[in-house]
């Protein structure tokens, strides 16, 4: 049975949704709902809304978007950006999203997974580590859209973050966001060692190859990427994509049980 | 063709109001008793608590017109999650009666690690008995979110099971009345189709 999901991330910046480099430079993309409705056609697994804006600045997320993004989502779908408290998640369960990702919120009071992994459920609670080097090149947990950098391992954190409740963690590499050349496998050999509860990769996706290392070398239970499912082509032109049933078969062939 | 989505106040209505669409039919949000059809298909959806649920179908006035549509006006009922396990004797959740239409109970899963209570994530219905329901879908491939199930019982028609360290009842019905555990409009496709066949088939 294909069980290795292949999720894309969508950033959504106001109303729109953007692409980002390095966490920087955000690329208009287009319209979410528009987005939802090609990855519907396209039988994506599930999906997963960054909203960018709500995690730099810790505003309570956009609950009209989200209402939107749940009515025409025929698939499970992810929220995450601005959520710190167990009433909002309530709301956003309410809403429709079968999962919340916690970021800062997480990283600020850890607490919050257990009483919402009670709550709610592990399996629906997404701990996102947006990880980046620093200068003495050693791996660091970042917050805020990484614009805060934090001196804490993400081994350390990782672990940390499964003992109390998360359901998932999204490994996010800052430094290979938007570059498309290949998942940071020296990050998720490190994380996927360190915790039993899967672990997503994200962040560097620009091949079918790459899906195949995250995976089969970095140990990850799940890929998710921005770029390549939303430009195509040399010149990265804008176009939603997403592989058909018979690429994936063929991608996954092997790697899994 | 119009078919008529029970809102209880459990959860978000609107993917099965749009998926209803996009079959080429149109959904009615029913709340109100009054509003109950005589004829045709209702479906009750539902995420959330068991007693919630039935307390809600009471508070609303909503039980026994429901159970009498169902009775003497044969109305077709599609549940779904929540809505489906609503439709039992009662749950092991709580100690509300259920509406009795589905003769069986709902019961705790009971895992051991690595699987996890809720059963959350894409899973595969294998059929038992033959139904229009899954007419014309080319892979029984769902979406499942739930920490209770239905337990296999022969007063009732088993049309397809799913495993999840066991084997559980994940499509059930009893003359008009059906039941779904995923939620088809969460399931892309198949979701699709099968809702597509509970309004034109069933």
């Amino acid at each position: 049975m294909l069980n290795i999901r292949l999720i894309p991330v969508l950033l959504l910046k106001g109303t729109g949704l953007v692409k980002t480099r390095r966490f920087a430079r955000p690329t208009y993309i287009g319209d979410p709902i528009n987005a939802v409705h090609i990855f519907n056609d396209m039988n994506a697994d599930e999906l997963i809304f960054l909203d960018i804006t709500k995690s730099r600045s810790g505003q309570s997320p956009d609950f009209s978007m989200i209402s939107e993004i749940a009515n025409e989502c025929f698939m499970p779908f992810c929220y995450g950006g601005g959520v710190r408290d167990i009433d909002t998640m309530k709301k956003i369960f309410y809403i429709g999203a079968e999962k919340i990702a916690l970021g800062a919120a997480a990283f600020e009071k850890p607490c919050l997974i257990g009483e919402a992994a009670k709550t709610f459920g592990s399996q629906s609670i997404v701990v996102v580590m947006d990880v980046k080097k620093n200068w003495h090149g050693q791996y660091r947990i970042t917050t805020h859209s990484a614009t805060r950098i934090h001196p804490v391992d993400p081994v350390t954190y990782a672990k940390r973050m499964a003992d109390a409740g998360a359901g998932e963690l999204l490994v996010y590499s800052v430094d290979r966001d938007g570059m498309m050349n290949g998942y940071d496998i020296e990050l998720l050999q490190q994380i996927t060692r360190a915790v039993n509860i899967p672990v997503i990769a994200c962040g560097g996706a620009g091949n079918f190859q790459h899906f195949r290392q995250a995976i089969t070398l970095g140990g990850a239970a799940a890929v998710a990427a921005g770029s390549r499912f939303v430009f195509f082509g040399v010149h990265n032109a804008v176009l939603i994509n997403y592989p058909d049933k018979q690429q994936l078969k063929q991608l996954f062939l092997g790697s899994n049980e | 063709m119009k078919v008529c989505v029970l809102d209880i106040g459990m959860g978000n209505i609107g993917s099965i109001v749009n998926m209803i669409r996009k079959t080429g039919h149109y959904a009615l949000v029913v709340k109100k008793p009054c509003d109950l059809p005589d004829t045709g298909k209702v479906i009750l959806p539902g995420v959330g608590h068991f007693d919630q649920g039935m307390i809600n179908l009471h508070g609303l006035e909503l039980y026994a017109p429901l159970n009498e549509r169902i009775q003497q006006h044969k109305i077709i009922v599609l549940g779904i999650c929540l809505g489906m396990q609503l439709l039992t004797n009662g749950s092991e959740e709580g100690t509300q009666r259920g509406l009795g239409w589905l003769k069986t109970d709902c019961k705790r899963f009971n895992l051991s690690p690595p699987l996890r209570v809720p059963h959350m994530g894409w899973n595969i219905v294998s059929p038992v008995t033959s139904t229009k329901l899954f007419n014309d879908i080319e892979e029984l491939r769902f979406y499942f979110v739930h920490s209770y199930y239905l337990s296999i019982s022969r007063e009732m028609n088993i049309l397809g099971t799913t495993e999840y360290g066991q084997s559980f009842v994940s499509v059930a019905q009893s003359d008009n009345v059906y039941g779904v555990q995923f939620h088809p409009e969460k399931s892309h496709h198949s979701g699709m189709q099968l809702l597509k066949n509970f309004i034109e088939k069933c």
